[in-house]
């Protein structure tokens, strides 16, 4: 990289932006569900993984307890574990570098990375850091953003909060949905939670979705 | 402590935990065909119940109100292939629509 950007680093760039930029609905969707604004930052700043942190402010905003919330948030970051295992044999890091990549393994730090992999080694390296680094502090700038503007709001409801956070799963699982058995799946689920919302203790009809995915994941 | 704080704190102590064992675990541990598979459909699970349990309910009970409204038209605009922003503030602004008028 000399005076123009590598496309790697415009690739990073990209991403980071685009990305960074929902941690305003994050953020926003963390206050109106009664997180104060460190609180939302700090689940930015420490979790730092999109949709385990809506799913805490889902769950608990759904009169959920910690701990359900807590479960639900865990299951969903499982996937950042599978990443882990994908980066570590490429970035071959260790001690407080390895500390370090483990926070910024997220969806999109991998799928730079191995978008990279035409480029070289190398280019993985560093699709992997910038868009590590990139998300991270757009996403922790807008998160701040989204909750001090929720908090100067009021009423969340007038203003559509409340359809923002549905809005934004809708968003972050509708690209999951590639395939027939995964769209059912997906209706399954959403009809199976309302259903058994008045009947389950809050959160556990969310938690409990799991093992449908579980049970479904093992038959085939 | 309370409820948020403990969510709060105990969900970025197993977040990082949870990224930090995938860098640290021998690869194969992790890359049976099964467990990948169902490391793909939880998400789709959880997020899919989250949509239905924030658009139509409210504590215990389930409501029909404006949210569904802002859910019909973030599937909408998903259907039309907007980008994620799009489809959050249109459903939020009808949904608020919705709101401040009945």
């Amino acid at each position: 990289m000399s005076t123009r950007f590598s496309p790697t680093l415009r690739d990073s760039l990209s991403v980071s932006i685009t990305v960074g930029a929902y941690g305003v609905a994050f953020g926003a969707a963390a206050v109106a569900n009664g997180f104060s604004v460190l609180q939302a930052c700090l689940l930015s700043l420490l979790t730092f993984s999109g949709a385990s942190q809506f799913a805490v402010v889902g769950v608990i905003g759904a009169g959920g307890s910690s701990m359900s919330a807590i479960a639900t948030a865990s299951l969903l970051g499982t996937r950042n574990a599978l990443y882990g295992v994908i980066m570590a044999p490429r970035l071959k890091v260790r001690g407080f570098k390895r500390i370090v990549a483990a926070q910024v393994t997220i969806d999109e730090s991998t799928g730079v990375a191995l978008g990279q992999e035409p480029r070289g080694i190398d280019a993985v390296k560093k699709g992997f850091w910038y868009t590590g680094f990139g998300v991270f502090i757009f996403w922790n700038l807008f998160t701040l953003a989204g909750a001090l503007g929720a908090q100067a709001m009021g009423d969340v409801r007038s203003f559509g909060l409340d359809s923002a956070v549905p809005a934004a799963f809708l968003g972050l699982v509708w690209p999951r949905l590639t395939t027939r058995s995964e769209r059912l799946l997906a209706i399954a689920c959403a009809v199976f939670a309302v259903a058994v919302t008045p009947i389950l203790p809050a959160g556990l009809p969310i938690i409990a979705t799991a093992f449908i995915a579980i049970a479904v994941g093992l038959r085939r | 402590m309370t409820t948020f704080w403990i969510a709060t704190l105990g969900t970025s102590a197993i977040a990082f935990a949870l990224k930090y064992s995938g860098h640290s675990v021998p690869e194969r541990w992790l890359s049976h065909p099964k467990i990948q598979r169902i490391n793909a459909l939880i998400p789709i699970a959880l997020l899919s119940a989250l949509v239905s349990v924030q658009s139509f309910t409210d504590k215990t009970a389930l409501v029909i109100d404006q949210r569904i409204v802002g859910l019909a038209v973030a599937i909408t605009a998903l259907l039309l292939k907007a980008p994620f922003p799009i489809v959050v503030i249109s459903a939020a602004v009808s949904s608020a629509l919705v709101y401040n008028w009945f």
